[in-house]
């Protein structure tokens, strides 16, 4: 494997194949200039990255419990601040407290939390480490659910899917609430820079993740991660799964830096967002006749969301 | 005494912020709560006015406090943080996590009562949630002990690697200002010494992973070696503070004995010992004195160290009495009150069989008079309740 990507996260964990977070925990990390100190919340990524003895792990990184990631690398990011004023940061030879100049040893801070970590149980977490102005990333990978527990809803659950405490039957068509907009809340914060990106649009992705790592402060990114286990698509077509979500304006890639929104991709024709859903076991029970309103209700969702996000970027 | 003490007019609150400004704090999440905001308030006086060089982070819950207070002492800083009741049951899950890490992070307990009903006054049913966590634990009467055992505590928790909780009772010791002796600055660093982390995050150049799975085939060695490292607090606790006591002229024992041993001969040696913590002992003190006036042979033995347990010391101490009273400030629903629990195990473990008594004080922030320790000791209080 190519020796820069795996720089910080080795090959050889074991997250299943054809998930999406590998390629955004590469492609994030692949754009630091700087040493890296990583959080991560409780769930695939940690549990799949850190089974001890092992650690997937190149780079000093702390697993904390499922809703700190971020109040954790609030105390990391001080620690650094506090101990570089005093001249007491570890120096190149890792011998401690004898740094003689470590002025120049410049550390960013990275947070990967899934959207359940995230949206959910580390809002508040994350909320506070955002409005305290801390000096780090946090990236999102979202994959629209509890996955390391085996496919419960999340905040971050679209409408009408399949989970475990989702279940379909006679009474139910899968999630009847909304996804939780997290953009428009970390964007309350007035941060400098925040992005929706998507696994499958690298190039985009890695633009992204080198603008959100050269903000001096707070920066977020939410990433559109496919989850091949509990979406239920063949591992080959998590590319796909993902493309055809920003295709079909599922998933608009846009960022918002200094308060300006700006869309990152607009599809030349619009495909509807049945060809997104059909890739997916999870919104199989959508197409049966019965469920038509809930198929229209999800594309009358898509097509507002992608209206008021394009409105924004208008503007 | 050295000259240079100065002495100062303090609340507990304020003595502990005094201490952690002296040990010379890297990083001190906080997040308030009643009655521990003394200590914050104080610290963040300091902060204002350029006494010190912590960054203190202002967080949005207590959970967060314990988990920036993680991150901050897994980077390699001297960390400190406070809290009380709620807040202390609402980090409890990071307690654990903390201990798990063997952070030797400092913690300020204002201790105060559970709700529900709510009450912001002191008991210790927060601390004694928690005491199964890993945490040491330390008991303080007054004010100058919350001084003094900041800094004991702050040495002793780097040396054994093991996250401390120093507990002072919410408003009687926290509130109540009292003219503590100070030590010079110099002398304070020099005693607590350079926090040197073991795997710092910071140092980028040695990567560590903090936080791994660990599962049936090496997570119950990680448990052991944690109880490995609690048991060795008692003996490095005992070093420790008689190293304070050359700096201080203030002795710490494990636990204190307050006319045990009355005087070198055994026959007034005390035959009912009361054991019991917090501002409560000092109470209790004066209460025996009276009663030793009268030649009643009574005497105190009061906790210091709580966790680690010193069982075998303690027996040792209590072999002799012929009565044992023992004074909880919390209870433990379902089962017998902790300190009455840990003292018959100690006996047991020992040998000793004794005539024990239990009773809980103190809950929600009630008072307890000098008449009641009395009466206690006169056996005139039934039903096992100081109210």
């Amino acid at each position: 494997m190519n020796k820069e990507l795996t720089k910080y996260y080795a090959p050889g964990h074991s997250a299943c194949a054809g998930c999406g977070f590998p390629a955004i925990v590469r492609t994030v990390l692949g754009e630091l200039k700087n040493d890296v100190v990583i959080a991560n919340a409780t769930g695939c990524l940690e549990v799949t990255s850190t089974l001890y003895p092992y650690s997937a792990w190149k780079a000093p990184y702390i697993h904390n419990a499922f809703e700190n990631a971020a109040a954790t690398i609030s105390g990391v990011e001080r620690a650094y601040e506090a101990l570089k004023k005093k001249g007491k940061l570890p120096n190149r030879n890792g011998i401690l407290r004898q740094a003689q100049d470590d002025s120049q040893k410049r550390i960013k801070f990275v947070a990967f939390g899934g959207d359940g970590g995230t949206y959910d149980i580390g809002l508040q977490s994350l909320s506070g480490a955002l409005e305290r102005g801390h000096n780090f990333l946090y990236v999102c990978y979202d994959n629209g659910g509890y996955m390391n527990t085996g496919n419960q809803r999340s905040s971050a659950t679209p409408y009408g899917a399949f989970t475990e405490t989702t279940p379909t039957g006679k009474e139910s068509f899968g999630k009847i609430e909304t996804r939780k907009n997290l953009m428009e809340i970390v964007n309350a914060h007035r941060i400098q820079y925040l992005a929706q990106a998507n696994v499958a649009y690298l190039a985009d992705l890695k633009k992204k993740a080198k603008k959100a790592l050269e903000t001096d402060g707070p920066s977020f990114l939410l990433v559109f991660s496919p989850c091949t286990n509990n979406w239920k698509f063949p591992t080959s077509q998590y590319v796909n799964v993902g493309k055809l979500a920003t295709e079909t304006n599922f998933w608009p890639l846009y960022e918002i830096e200094n308060g300006e929104h700006k869309l990152n991709f607009e599809p030349k024709k619009i495909t509807p967002v049945t060809e997104f859903l059909k890739t997916q076991g999870r919104f199989k029970h959508l197409f049966k006749e019965e469920n038509k309103p809930h198929l229209e209700e999800i594309q009358k969702l898509v097509n507002e969301e992608f209206a008021r996000i394009a409105n924004l970027c208008e503007e | 005494m050295n000259k240079k003490n100065k002495k100062l007019a303090l609340t507990g609150g304020a003595a502990a912020a005094e201490a952690l400004k002296q040990i010379d704090l890297d990083v001190m999440p906080i997040y308030p709560i009643t009655p521990q905001t003394t200590i914050i308030e104080t610290y963040a006086g300091f902060e204002a006015n350029g006494e010190v060089e912590t960054e203190m982070i202002k967080v949005e819950s207590e959970h967060s406090a314990m988990s920036a207070a993680i991150g901050a002492s897994s980077a390699g800083a001297r960390t400190a943080t406070a809290t009380s009741s709620q807040g202390l049951a609402l980090m409890h899950e990071v307690l654990y996590i903390a201990s798990g890490f063997r952070l030797p992070i400092m913690m300020l307990v204002s201790a105060r009562a559970l709700a529900s009903p709510i009450n912001i006054h002191g008991d210790h049913s927060d601390v004694m949630g928690c005491r199964d966590s890993g945490w040491i634990q330390l008991f303080c009467e007054n004010g100058q002990e919350v001084y003094d055992k900041t800094i004991i505590g702050m040495k002793l928790a780097e040396k054994v690697k093991l996250p401390i909780m120093v507990i002072m009772d919410g408003f009687n010791t926290s509130h109540s200002v009292e003219n503590l002796e100070i030590l010079e600055t110099k002398v304070v660093q020099e005693f607590v010494g350079e926090f040197e982390a073991v795997s710092p995050l910071l140092d980028t150049e040695n990567p560590v992973t903090y936080g791994a799975v660990a599962l049936q085939n090496s997570y119950f060695e990680f448990r052991i070696d944690q109880e490995e490292a609690m048991k060795n607090a008692e003996e490095e606790y005992e070093k420790i503070a008689k190293d304070f006591e050359k700096i201080s002229g203030r002795k710490y024992d494990i636990f204190e004995e307050y006319r045990i041993e009355d005087s070198a001969s055994s026959a007034d040696r005390a035959e009912k010992i009361m054991v019991l913590t917090g501002s409560a002992a000092g109470t209790a003190k004066v209460v025996v004195d009276k009663l030793r006036e009268v030649g009643e042979k009574v005497g105190i033995l009061k906790i210091g160290l709580f966790r680690p347990f010193p069982h075998k010391k303690i027996a040792e101490s209590l072999k002799n009495a012929k009565e044992i009273i023992v004074l909880d400030r919390a209870q433990s629903i379902g089962t017998f009150p902790p300190f009455y629990s840990e003292i018959t195990k100690s006996l047991y473990e020992a040998k000793e069989i004794k005539n024990i008594k239990s009773y809980v004080y103190g809950l929600g922030g009630r008072d307890i008079f000098q008449k009641q320790i009395e009466d206690v000791f006169a056996d005139k209080i039934e039903g096992g309740y100081i109210k």
